[in-house]
């Protein structure tokens, strides 16, 4: 009882001494669009907060702005370079992606529900296995590398359609086996430092840990450009860096660890807007 | 001659990698997360332990804790309970198995076991992402914390 005090009283001065609350601010991107960064918590969490916070609380005041404003945003570099993409024909049945879907703007709505459960491929896929079954079964085109150039850029134009847009991604029926394997692997505590997702981004999002301001780990920003390696970062190369964090054997993109994970962690954000490509530190 | 000094040589290097008196990290014994013994019999050095606490590539300890004797460190997180005192709240042997172990101390402690093997789950090689091998040793060395331990007790309100 004694020791649980101390310990008590101890981390109540820590928390006072360096809080780091999630900045209140709100997101307006160019002006007029509306961005939900933080609102009630989805049913599936419902038991273990109140509420779901984007990354974008948790950043600096510049690195913040900088999002409001497609000029200023560095990941919308690459979506022009994917819009350029979308229109030009490419493998052997010499189609574009417009050819069969029309205007990238189409595509709005898309991204807030993936990973998606495919009734013909009895699977869940992510939003790159889509555009790779588009490459390969459509165009007739090689398949991209799961978190090359093309594949992020392509994935950061289908986001940016969609900014504003509620993440809502299906968890019940077919897709809930994965989403339970999913709910697995975030409460697992992996490597030396047997560390879980939870640890970080459920028990602790809002304090530091060294000098890492802990956000909820949402992925509803992705792809991220972050300013660490200035370029745009893939969900699943974010969640390697996070495994290979804990001094774990990480996991490949685009394995099916990665894709329960990112339809679980994906849940977990159902009601923040899309944001991607966002910008993170 | 020259034969029996290299021969001597070699016998001091090999005693002091593998001390006799050092214990292996799954032959530690806690009693109320405790652990009385210490792992190698040399006392500890508090000016390694200051050292091991505030090293990126050693303790890392101030990832998680405050410490203001430690002032100069910038980037000190708050995941833990700020060790200002630890020496006053904790007797040594207590501090010595929450550096080990701290899930001995605390049930479920997100705090790394510092001293220990065994028992990861899909334990890596350092940052490396790759998967560990045999050589996969505790974060820190008996040695390291018991200087940690050492340093810990100086920490006085
Ligand atoms: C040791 C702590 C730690 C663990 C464990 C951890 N992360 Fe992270 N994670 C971080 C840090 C630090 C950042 C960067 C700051 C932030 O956004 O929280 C981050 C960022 C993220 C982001 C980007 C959020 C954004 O808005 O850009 C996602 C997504 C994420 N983590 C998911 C995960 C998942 C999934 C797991 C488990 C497989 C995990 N993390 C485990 C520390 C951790
Ligand atoms: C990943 C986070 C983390 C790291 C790294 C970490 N600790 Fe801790 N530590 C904690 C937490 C959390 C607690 C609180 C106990 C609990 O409830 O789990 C704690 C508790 C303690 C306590 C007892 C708290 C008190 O009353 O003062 C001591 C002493 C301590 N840690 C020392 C260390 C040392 C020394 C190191 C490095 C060798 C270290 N810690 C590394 C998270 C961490």
């Amino acid at each position: 009882m004694k020791k649980f005090t101390a310990v008590f009283a101890a981390s109540l001065m820590a928390s006072t001494l360096a809080s780091a609350d999630p900045v209140d601010d709100t997101l307006v991107v160019n002006g007029d669009l509306e961005i939900v960064t933080r609102t009630e918590a989805p049913a599936a969490v419902a038991d273990v907060m109140d509420e779901v916070i984007s990354g974008w609380h948790f950043r600096g005041v510049e690195t913040r702005a900088m999002q409001a404003d497609d000029f200023d945003n560095p990941g919308m570099i690459f979506v022009e370079q994917a819009e350029d993409v979308w229109n030009t024909a490419d493998g052997s049945e010499g189609k574009s992606c417009a050819d069969c879907h029309g205007a990238s703007e189409e595509m709005a709505g898309v991204r807030p529900v993936y990973p998606k459960w495919n009734e013909d491929a009895g699977e869940v896929r992510t939003l790159e296995m889509q555009i790779n079954d588009c490459r390969e079964n459509r165009m007739g085109a090689d398949k991209w590398k799961y978190t090359g150039g093309d594949m992020v850029n392509m994935t950061a134009l289908l986001a940016s359609v969609s900014r504003g847009m509620p993440m809502n991604v299906a968890i019940d029926g077919p897709a809930q086996s994965t989403w339970e394997a999913g709910e697995e692997l975030y409460y697992t505590r992996f490597g030396q430092l047997e560390l879980a997702c939870a640890n970080c981004h459920e028990d602790n999002y809002g304090n530091m840990i060294r000098a890492d301001h802990l956000s909820q780990g949402q992925t509803n920003g992705f792809p991220v450009y972050r300013l660490k390696n200035t370029k745009l970062n893939a969900v699943h190369a974010r969640f390697k860096g996070c495994v290979r964090d804990t001094r774990a054997e990480t996991f490949a993109p685009g394995s099916p660890e990665f894709i329960a994970l990112e339809l679980y962690v994906a849940s977990r954000g159902n009601g923040l807007s899309v944001e991607g490509p966002s910008v993170r530190n | 001659m020259e034969r029996k000094f290299l021969m001597i040589l070699a016998f001091a290097a090999s005693t002091s990698a593998v001390s006799a008196a050092e214990i292996a990290p799954s032959s530690v014994v806690y009693v109320d997360g405790a652990v009385e013994t210490s792992l190698t019999g040399v006392p500890g050095d508090p000016e390694n332990g200051r050292k091991v606490v505030s090293s990126k590539g050693l303790g890392n300890c101030i990832a998680c804790h405050e410490v203001t004797d430690l002032a100069d460190v910038p980037f000190q997180g708050n995941i833990g309970p700020m060790l200002d005192g630890a020496g006053d709240r904790w007797s040594e042997a207590e501090l010595r198995g929450i550096v080990a172990n701290a899930k001995m101390m605390f049930d479920g402690s997100m705090m790394p076991s510092f001293y220990k093997t065994e028992g990861y789950i899909r334990a890596g090689n350092a940052y490396t992402g790759k998967a560990a091998d045999d050589t996969l040793g505790p974060l820190l060395e008996a040695q390291q914390i018991e200087d940690v331990v050492a340093y810990l007790t100086t920490l006085k309100d």
